[in-house]
């Protein structure tokens, strides 16, 4: 049962092969016994259960529909009606969310099960999950290997088929870049497409909620769900949504491909390049033309990336101050003192870096030079590709310039941490779509992820190249060691 | 030395909105505390603002009123700073680019008009509120009134008086009255202002440094605070002192300021876009569909009633002192058709007086226009005396009933019927011999005695006019 | 461009956040290097250019001015870490 895709399970469930809550107890019991990943921060087998015995009742009347009794990993930065919500932060640690995020509305709607909040970097803000106040995360394609970040416990719940799928967020490749390093199929909507009301914000305008799943077409039927206008988000927008599965399998003869040639530069790993290589010419098998394209100020969107995101952030996470939920310090001496210990004890370390980065771009005397400069170099970025759009249909190239690393082998250089999103901050900035699929292997067994690029608000055509790649390759039905 | 004062307002309005400016709790004042407090009011982690389109028509409307440029695109910015009455750590401004830019507000200073400009207008949310209350040595902290919508009126540095500062405030006071998009209760906090005073030596150009008053809620305390602080910072530089650039606090118990906090501790409020918000941007027929909307201004509508209904300038400024008693005066004047100036007298002064005995406001007057017109055609068509009418005033206020009513109630109708005043005429000169005596012996200052002889004998029913014609004749010798 | 200690505990006391003698020496350091890499964003000239603030640069939408919040005080405050007849409470604010 485990092995099937959410589009197999949606049939076998409506075919009545078996019930929701026999699934649910399946992934239930995969999730307690590989606990060792870390891949969940809460489980809630009764509440997950009484959701799967209310899709089953839904089935049984004939009201299901293409989700409803399929359990699904929620990333822990989606608010959750009942259950215990903490960003991977202490400051949470005690966080019971009061309503639910509309994501996560509109799954329930949908019928399918919560399976559990997974682990996740600290507020989002890592790229291997060792952030998280709830413990690293293990990469079930090598357990000494990070699972990536920051949605790394979905990425290794759903690639050790704890989950057929989870949701992910995504700010500068926290889809995307684990995706990648764990075999799946990840994909960042456009800014917009996805709202991010009850989504708990890192960096408000960088910020998207996406799927990661085993195949494109999955991505597809979880995203026709999770997608579409809400009016709690001002920056949502209002365009009806396509049925993303309907385009799948249209032919991609003639596709233009775009590779930047910006990265495929140094910093490469050439086992990647390679992988790449050899992914671009499946499409080419696949009819499609490829051309060079340039994206100049790509190199600038990780300095830009960090000035902008954690100017955002370390405003969005002021709310954060003991004063009407969450962790309170328990020893101060009057309200500034509850205010600082607070969120000194509360927020872990590469989060508190992040905020003083952020306070001081903002700062007086320092906006110009900092956060204003930020933004005009990207609005250079987003030109950058609105060029190259105007040449080719999809841009592709390595969604990470490594595969999956050591636990600890980049804890102690922030700087060394942050150039793994190198390939994909330029896409958050830019507010495009992205998507991260499997390639490939290297030398050591661990997985490789091409990422497509698609211009704004081209799900539709990601999904169908991805799909049609994953049609003719079969790097997306691997499954780790272990685990099958 | 002669010293000059300089005075620039900061006016916070809490605009009547039925929601709040970023979420759909309600504004109501007075509610249970935290009971309209919602989940983005109370910042949860995930909310979201979505702006109130009201709030934005309110700005505009008392933009366009005061001839200001709307600006077509607005920016919602955060001013962060940490306060527990302000849930998310930072506030919803704007900064760079508010909604309402360069514009002006007339004043009237002992005769004088005098032009008051106006910086800017700029949309921002409300905090919550601290109770310092003892709770055991805490604060509690009630946000219901977080989030709702503020619209903050800069001024020019351009008054020069505590009086300047009390008629520009009243006068913006009246405007958003007039406008109906703030109450402008003080009490309640929904009109606050603050004001930055500083002094120079009269013909110096510089402006001295400024000190902010914080707090001032009544039009009576503004012109103290400002009063007090003017001395202060004179005494202190004729000391050989220095204004230092601070924030002060009025304490109306005490009628002083004190020092909040210097420009050196001043906060660094990091503000930046709202990545949340997209720019406020507002297009032609939107800023048509609010001049649609724009009621008749105060000034104009006194420059009319002036004209139109010869009044003199202090019953005209009386009558437009809130749309509510124009409205009044005119549905009055309509009504019972009575001569302008007499209605305006029997508003401006019996009314007046009776709605400041009782303090209440026209809105809330017991004597409605409808029960006004109905005394004022009565007095016009003789039924009544001026004299009786006011005795009419004053049941028609205690409730019982309109003018006919009350006339017919008393027995109050006036008697117009010569033989009847003949009558009693007849009575009284009898009763008088030694008066009628005098008066035919020349001194005719007695016929005052004798009108008021009748009047009384007809409990003040017989008409005034024909009492004297007659007793003219009777009296004659 | 580099960040002091004194810098830090400034930008600490910004963002309400308790630092040691020890964290800011070390925060001083790998701030240091962060803004080392910010700062290659002068490398372009970008006079002129207009800032971006959101990816998608249309206007805000407007929310019709109606009451659909309930009442939910009793559900948040469950939640708070200290409350009082309906009320937050904090340490004592002084003004």
């Amino acid at each position: 049962m485990f092995e099937k895709t959410v589009a197999e399970l949606s049939r076998a469930l409506g075919r009545k092969e078996f019930s929701s809550a026999e699934l649910t107890t399946v992934f239930l019991e995969r999730i307690s016994r590989y606990q060792n990943l870390n891949a969940f921060i809460t489980v809630d087998p009764e509440r997950s259960l009484a959701q799967a015995k209310a899709a089953d009742v839904r089935i049984a009347r004939g009201e299901g529909g293409a989700l409803t009794g399929i359990p699904v990993a929620q990333k822990d930065i989606f608010c959750a009606d009942g259950w215990l919500t903490t960003c991977g932060s202490k400051i949470l640690s005690n966080f019971t969310a009061p309503y639910d995020a509309t994501v996560i509305d509109k799954l329930n709607r949908a019928g399918a099960v919560c399976l559990g909040k997974t682990n996740m970097d600290e507020f989002a803000m890592g790229s291997s999950n060792e952030t998280s106040y709830y413990g690293v995360v293990k990469n079930p394609w090598n357990p000494e290997t990070v699972p990536g970040g920051s949605s790394g416990g979905s990425a290794a719940a759903v690639a050790a088929r704890l989950a057929p799928a989870a949701t992910g967020t995504d700010t500068g490749g926290s889809i995307r870049q684990p995706a990648a390093l764990t075999g799946l199929s990840g994909l960042k909507p456009s800014y917009g497409r996805v709202s991010r009301y009850g989504m708990i914000a890192f960096a408000s305008s960088l910020d998207q909620g996406g799927p990661l799943c085993r195949t494109a077409e999955d991505c597809a039927w979880l995203l026709n769900a999770m997608a579409g206008f809400d009016a709690r988000d001002s920056t949502s927008v209002d365009a009806p949504v396509p049925d993303y599965t309907k385009t799948l399998d249209q032919k991609i003869e003639g596709l233009r491909i775009g590779l930047p040639k910006e990265y495929f530069g140094e910093g490469l790993n050439p086992e990647i390049a390679q992988v790449i290589q050899a992914a671009i010419g499946e499409f080419k098998q696949l009819g499609a033309q490829v051309l060079e394209v340039s994206l100049p100020n790509s190199q600038l969107a990780i300095p830009c990336y960090y000035v902008l995101a954690p100017a955002e952030a370390s405003s969005n996470l002021s709310r954060y101050d003991g004063a009407r939920y969450g962790f309170r310090a328990s020893d101060y001496k009057d309200l500034l003192d509850m205010y600082c210990k607070t969120r000194a004890e509360g927020f872990g370390p590469e989060v508190k870096r992040r905020i003083m980065i952020g306070t001081y771009a903002l700062s007086a005397g320092y906006y110009d030079a900092y956060y204003l400069k930020a933004q005009q170099l990207r609005r250079l970025i987003a030109e950058d590709f609105r060029r190259a759009f105007e040449v080719c249909d999809v841009i592709m190239g390595p969604t990470s310039p490594s595969t999956a690393f050591k636990i600890g082998e980049k804890t102690d250089d922030p700087v060394a941490m942050y150039l793994n999103d190198i390939y994909t901050v330029p896409i958050n900035l830019a507010g495009l779509p992205g998507m991260s699929v499997p390639a490939g292997f290297d030398a050591r067994g661990l997985p490789i992820g091409l990422q497509l690029i698609g211009k704004y608000f081209d799900e539709a055509r990601l999904l169908n190249v991805a799909h049609r790649y994953q049609q003719v390759t079969d790097w997306h039905q691997r499954t780790p060691k272990g685990f099958s | 030395m002669e010293w000059e004062t300089v005075i620039g307002l900061e006016v916070h309005t809490q605009l009547l909105t039925r929601s709040k400016a970023f979420s759909a709790a309600a504004t109501k004042y007075g509610a249970e505390p935290n009971t309209q407090a919602c989940a983005v009011d109370i910042a949860l982690p995930g909310v979201l603002p979505v702006f109130n389109r009201e709030a934005a028509h309110m700005a505009v409307k008392f933009g366009l009123a005061i001839g200001a440029q709307i600006n077509h695109r607005s920016v919602f910015a955060r001013k962060n700073y940490f306060y527990p009455d302000l849930p998310k750590g930072y506030q919803i401004s704007q900064y760079e680019l508010p909604i309402v830019a360069k514009g002006h507000i007339t004043i009237d200073v002992d005769g004088s008009e005098k032009v008051i400009g106006i910086t800017r207008a700029h949309l921002e949310e409300d905090a919550g509120k601290s109770l310092h209350e003892d709770f055991h040595g805490m604060t509690g902290i009630d946000l219901n009134r977080a989030g709702t919508p503020l619209l903050e009126i800069v001024s020019e540095p351009d008054m020069r008086s505590s009086k300047e500062a009390v008629a520009y405030l009243k006068k913006l006071h009246e405007l958003v009255r007039y406008l109906e998009i703030c109450d402008g209760n003080m009490q309640e906090g929904s009109f606050r202002c603050d004001a930055n005073v500083s002094v120079r030596p009269f013909g110096e150009k510089k402006f001295g440094t400024r000190a902010e008053l914080k707090n001032i809620n009544s039009f009576r305390f503004v012109e103290k605070a400002i009063e007090f602080e003017v001395e202060r910072q004179i005494e202190l530089l004729e000391g050989g002192g220095k204004v230092v650039q601070e924030t002060r606090l009025y304490d109306s118990d005490k009628n002083a300021t004190r020092s909040m906090r210097s420009k050196e501790e001043a906060m660094d409020y990091r503000y930046f876009p709202d990545p949340d918000l997209p720019p406020l941007v507002l297009d032609d027929a939107f800023i048509a569909d609010v001049k649609k909307t724009l009621p008749e201004l105060p000034d104009v509508k006194r420059a009319r009633f002036i004209k139109q209904y010869s009044l003199n300038a202090y019953d005209a400024s009386v009558l437009t002192s809130s749309r509510e008693m124009a409205d009044y005066y005119e549905q009055v004047l309509c009504e019972s058709g009575a001569d302008p100036k007499i209605a305006a007298n029997w508003i401006t002064v019996e009314m007046s007086a009776f709605l400041n005995r009782d303090n209440r406001d026209i809105a809330t007057s017991p004597v409605t226009a409808r029960m006004m017109s109905s005394l004022l055609k009565r007095l016009a068509d003789n039924t009544i005396s001026g004299k009786i009418a006011k005795e009419v005033f004053e049941a028609m206020w205690n409730g019982e009933g309109d003018a006919d009513a009350v006339i017919q109630k008393k027995g109050l109708k006036q008697i117009t019927d010569g033989a009847a005043i003949e009558k009693v005429i007849d009575a009284v000169i009898a009763k008088n011999p030694k008066q009628l005596e005098q008066y035919r012996a020349g001194k005719e200052a007695l016929f005052g005695y004798f009108v008021g002889q009748v009047m009384k004998a007809s409990q003040g029913k017989a008409n005034p006019g024909q009492v004297n014609e007659l007793l003219k004749n009777k009296l004659k010798p | 461009m580099s960040l002091d200690r004194e810098q830090v505990r400034k930008m600490a006391h910004l963002a309400r956040l308790t630092i040691t003698e020890q964290e800011a020496a070390s925060y001083a350091e790998t701030l240091s290097r962060i803004l080392v890499l910010i700062e290659q964003m002068n490398a372009v000239d970008t006079t002129g250019v207009a800032p971006m603030a959101h990816p998608n640069e249309s206007g805000l939408r407007l929310r019709e001015d109606t009451v659909t919040e309930p009442n939910l005080r009793e559900k948040f405050q469950k939640i708070a870490p200290s409350v009082e007849a309906g009320l937050y409470l904090v340490p004592k604010v002084i003004e």
